[in-house]
């Protein structure tokens, strides 16, 4: 009887220890199976970018010369250049951070540190962030009507610039509102007992505590305004200009446009045209990432809390 | 009196932090506000420089005079108290700044331009925050880069540069090493001369070195105020002795 118990006891434990064995193998797999999935995951992305580059350097760089970067455009492929198209791209860069700096600081600073938390605060926070998010045509539209037709500023650089700054702004304001957010209470606390105003705080403390953060966050803005192209179209920035702009009210365009005109014509040397420019573009953008990352980087490093 | 509160309540929304306060502080004094936890001391304490007003929902009733004048009343400008009435934290917060900078920021807010003025007040509040010695040759350094206690005396150093006539102090070394305690203890007792101060402080023995006077708080009420030595060898009511013998809290 005992016998039979025990041997009864035995077979269950063996069972026991077969399912448990069989559970640690499909973890260990699925632990495995996932670590694969997520390396591919990764390699997916990374090949079609190394793809698209190999491609585009490989068309494009060959055609970048000097002559390319100083030449206006052309009819003829091989005389063509992007002198107008970068031209503009600086003033457009330039002047879109002149206009949506201050007022996206601004209005981040006001949601920050001014307002109080009211059901009229949570709506312009809702509404912020679902700006970020409307499509950059719409944007376009927008800078049309209100800008080119209701203020009368025509296809100007300067139609160019308010409509991409309005692009922006609830990036910049969001990012802005992070890194003002990174400032410590007792920061504000020590400059408010020291008998300084809300204003002296915000300037002498919050900001120069919080200003690569925010720089950082204008930056990654400002790259991406410069490889818009929808919006622009839209307002009728044009790829045809003889001359780059002098003025803020000259009508202009800009490398995104002048890829765009390139690629959609027939002949095969100007999608070589393309690329080139597609090489410039992509640099502009990469240089100014890299400053946001250096920025980052030195701001975690310096400022400890 | 220099410092006088009368039948003050406080509160926060719906909660009634302090119950009707009543009491008196001498010129050049040191008063220690004791109590447990939660009993209001230091929302007290934050009264006389106003720093609850940055609290939403907070509510005052009664008054607060400093020489005679109500802090609450509307002529008074919350900035120009803050002057006259220092303020130095529990934690260190010194400002991500230079340590000259950081004891010369209450000047440039008072609008002081003057270089030679301002380096010469830099260097007498550093000295009587007895940390002179110890940053004269780095004053262009991080604040950041000192030890807790020479950043908590570089905070009572950035008050006194301001000339207040009265220190605001909130547990100021209870963040602090045993040595750092006593070197901010020997501070507070040296200042005793020039301003009135009044400190919040969880160390029974702290107070009864420091401190002239002793107020002992309880759920919001003001249980004792006595000298200090009386309020700790006789007190009257059997909570205070029950606290300072550590009976409870």
């Amino acid at each position: 009887m005992t016998k039979m118990v025990a041997t009864k006891r035995r077979k269950l434990r063996k069972r026991i220890k077969l399912k448990y064995y069989n559970k640690v193998k499909y973890f260990e797999f699925q632990d495995k199976a996932f670590k694969v999935f997520a390396i591919a995951c990764t390699l997916f992305g990374i090949s079609v970018l190394l793809a698209l580059l190999v491609h585009v350097f490989s068309t494009g760089l060959g055609r970048i010369d000097w002559d390319f970067m100083t030449d206006g455009p052309s009819r003829k492929a091989s005389s063509a250049g992007i002198y107008t198209a970068w031209i503009g791209t600086l003033w457009i860069l330039v002047l879109t951070a002149v206009i949506a700096f201050p007022i996206g600081v601004g209005a981040a600073i006001y949601l920050e540190e001014y307002n109080k938390k009211s059901k009229l605060t949570n709506f312009l926070e809702i509404n912020i962030a679902n700006l970020a998010g409307v499509p950059s045509i719409i944007y376009g539209l927008l800078g049309l009507e209100l800008f080119s037709r209701m203020l009368h500023l025509g296809q100007s650089l300067l139609t160019g610039a308010l409509t991409l700054s309005l692009l922006i702004l609830p990036v910049i304001i969001v990012s802005t509102r992070e890194a003002l957010r990174t400032v410590p209470y007792s920061i504000r606390e020590g400059s408010y007992a020291l008998g300084a105003s809300k204003w002296q705080t915000i300037w002498n403390q919050v900001l120069p505590a919080s200003m690569s953060g925010i720089f950082t966050g204008v930056i990654l803005a400002l790259s991406r305004a410069v490889g818009e192209t929808a919006p622009l179209i839209v307002i009728g920035a044009l790829s045809y200009i003889r001359q780059p702009p002098s003025g803020i009210l000259d009508s202009f365009t800009v490398l995104p446009i002048q890829i765009f005109d390139w690629v959609s014509r027939p002949q095969k040397e100007f999608s070589v045209n393309a690329a080139a420019a597609i090489i410039i573009l992509l640099s502009i953008t990469f240089i100014m990432n890299g400053v946001a990352v250096y920025l980052r980087h030195r701001w975690q490093k310096k400022v400890k809390w | 009196m220099k410092i006088e509160a009368k039948n003050v309540n406080f509160y926060y929304g719906q909660d009634h932090i302090l119950k009707g306060i009543s009491m008196g502080i001498k010129k050049n004094t040191v008063t220690a506000l004791i109590g447990p936890s939660g009993c209001g001391k230091s929302t007290f304490l934050r009264l006389f420089n106003r720093m609850n007003d940055l609290i939403e929902g907070a509510r005052l009733e009664g008054e607060i005079l400093i020489e005679g004048v109500n802090i609450y009343s509307e002529k008074v400008n919350v900035n120009e108290l803050r002057k006259t009435v220092g303020m130095v934290f529990q934690k260190p917060n010194p400002f991500p700044k230079s340590i000259f900078e950081n004891v010369a920021y209450g000047l440039k807010v008072n609008g002081i331009k003057n270089k030679a003025y301002i380096e010469e007040k830099v260097e007498q509040s550093l000295r009587q925050a007895a940390l002179w010695e110890e940053v004269k040759d780095k004053l262009k350094k991080s604040a950041f880069a000192l030890s807790g206690g020479q950043q908590q005396r570089l905070c009572i150093a950035r008050a006194l540069a301001v000339e207040p006539s009265i220190l605001l102090m909130d547990e100021p070394a209870s963040a602090l090493d045993p040595i750092s305690s006593i070197k901010v203890e020997e501070l507070i007792y040296s200042l005793k001369n020039t301003y009135t101060i009044i400190i919040v402080t969880h160390n029974m023995q702290q107070a009864s070195r420091t401190s002239d006077k002793t107020a002992f708080f309880y759920m919001g009420e003001l249980v004792e105020y006595d000298d200090t030595r009386t309020l700790f060898t006789n007190p009257k009511k059997e909570r205070t002795q029950n606290y300072i013998t550590g009976r409870f809290g």
